[in-house]
């Protein structure tokens, strides 16, 4: 058994969190907000699309939730250039680079768990509501917009936030793509100084700690909801 | 210059031995299959263990179990398989941790537990929702009749409960095989990590991608079918299986 090196721990800290905790929330953030906007023109599709946009929306959520999150991560690192270069018609195929690729394979993926919340949320709403705002002379996206979706969200913000948390771990698999993020930052100082241990048990000490306060501040937001 | 089609690749020899990439990626194929077998059991398992341990009436066994659930379930599963297989032979007496650094296929049996490990936290919970949504009246008929503790669980409260979260169960066995593929990080070469390779020594992305997605689905569905029949075959007849949809555990 090696000897536990606190030191080795305190040394790295301003890198770990400054460069890889941080790129973890930066990352974290850019799919909820990414994910949220593209899930909830998706499950619109899926609900009031008819036919023509409900069937691609359906195909794309459940392709994505029937994949793994590391062969998308792979799948679009290798396979995003060719579809740019497809795109806009350039000679080579575009090199996005691990970085961009990992927001955009985060924003896609979660986008299809997200559209699957909020279409619940939307269905948790009474039908009298939508009846109540056309029978008020609301236009349906008027009643989307004023009755059904402040509603919705209420009543799904607590499985929102409990995805935050999901992603929150989830983006530790950049690590494939070797990505600075806080497990890929820990593991770099863990192999230069040989301090795997030190490493790998203070990164699941700060997921740890960062996800059980959030999801118990999350438990008493329903308990405050009623939700 | 647009990319080479070229599903042929398939049947081309891969440098990893005398058969085709085809061949490699149905290895890959079956190391995930295998692994997620091996995870599922152990996820079942344990999971029933912490579902009735919460559920118990003495306030330790239900404390111990909470802890064990929430290390399970905020830690990263690729964290924990870290921890598993490059923290935990550390923290052992140098021969035993020797020991289990040289084990054959430590990768597949270290992927198994800790997957196994982190979905049994997830089941556990699920179990305990179960136990806890069935009326109180059938704890106190069973053990108004006189049944022991065991007895109550084996006869009244698990088949009520196990029915109950059978639907959860299906989401649970297929996040069980996608997270298989987090273990190409401690070199298990499932089948990400083939397709992956294939894609490196062929430069053919799209075939090697394209056809580890069917096969991820293909599983998917085979898993989908098999318990649509399970719950259909374990139903009570004239009782509505209410099944919440289950959320979270996915990597």
């Amino acid at each position: 058994m090696t000897d536990f090196d606190l030191q080795a721990i305190v040394d790295a800290l301003p890198y770990l969190i400054l460069s890889g905790l941080r790129f973890t929330l930066l990352l974290t953030f850019t799919s909820t907000v990414g994910g949220l906007l593209l899930g909830t023109l998706l499950a619109i599709a899926r609900l009031y699309g008819g036919r023509l946009l409900a069937w691609p929306a359906t195909v794309y959520v459940n392709l994505f939730r029937s994949l793994p999150l590391v062969l998308v991560i792979f799948l679009i690192y290798f396979i995003l250039p060719y579809a740019l270069q497809a795109v806009t018609g350039a000679e080579r195929p575009i090199v996005l680079g691990a970085m961009g690729s990992a927001f955009i394979t985060f924003i896609l993926f979660e986008a299809a768990y997200f559209s699957e919340i909020i279409r619940a949320g939307v269905g948790s709403v009474g039908h009298g509501q939508y009846a109540a705002g056309s029978a008020l002379g609301l236009r349906h996206g008027q009643v989307l917009r004023k009755v059904i979706l402040p509603q919705a969200f209420r009543n799904m913000l607590p499985v929102l936030l409990t995805q935050v948390i999901v992603i929150f771990q989830e983006t530790a698999l950049v690590y494939v793509l070797s990505l600075t993020d806080f497990l890929g930052a820990a593991t770099k100082i863990a192999q230069r100084d040989n301090r795997l241990v030190e490493m790998y048990m203070l990164v699941a000490l700060v997921f740890f700690v960062i996800s059980f306060t959030a999801s118990r501040g999350v438990r008493a937001l329903r308990a405050r909801i009623g939700a | 210059m647009a990319y080479q089609w070229n599903w042929g690749v398939l049947f081309a020899p891969s440098p990893d031995g005398g058969h085709t990439y085809l061949q490699t990626l149905l290895d890959g194929l079956g190391v995930t299959v295998k692994t997620a077998a091996l995870a599922w059991l152990i996820a079942l398992a344990m999971g029933l263990v912490v579902g009735v341990a919460r559920t118990l009436p003495y306030r330790k066994v239900q404390a111990a179990t909470a802890v064990y659930v929430e290390v399970f379930r905020n830690i990263p599963l690729i964290v924990q398989m870290f921890l598993w297989y490059f923290v935990l032979p550390e923290l052992l007496p140098t021969r035993a941790g020797d020991w289990i650094k040289q084990l054959p296929d430590a990768s597949f049996y270290t992927a198994a537990l800790a997957i196994g490990m982190y979905m049994s936290a997830r089941i556990g919970e699920q179990l305990r929702a179960g136990i806890e949504a069935l009326p109180k009246g059938q704890r106190n008929a069973g053990l108004a009749l006189g049944l022991t503790l065991p007895q109550l669980y084996w006869h009244v409260l698990l088949p009520n409960a196990l029915r109950t979260v059978l639907p959860t169960m299906t989401s649970d066995c297929l996040n069980t095989i996608k997270n298989t593929s987090v273990a190409l990080t401690i070199g298990l070469a499932e089948l990400t990590a083939q397709a992956h390779a294939m894609q490196e020594f062929s430069f053919q992305v799209f075939e090697a991608f394209l056809t580890a997605t069917m096969a991820y689905l293909a599983l998917n569905l085979i898993v989908i079918v098999v318990m649509r029949a399970l719950e259909y075959k374990l139903r009570i007849p004239g009782r509505a299986v209410g099944g919440r949809a289950a959320k979270g555990g996915r990597a």
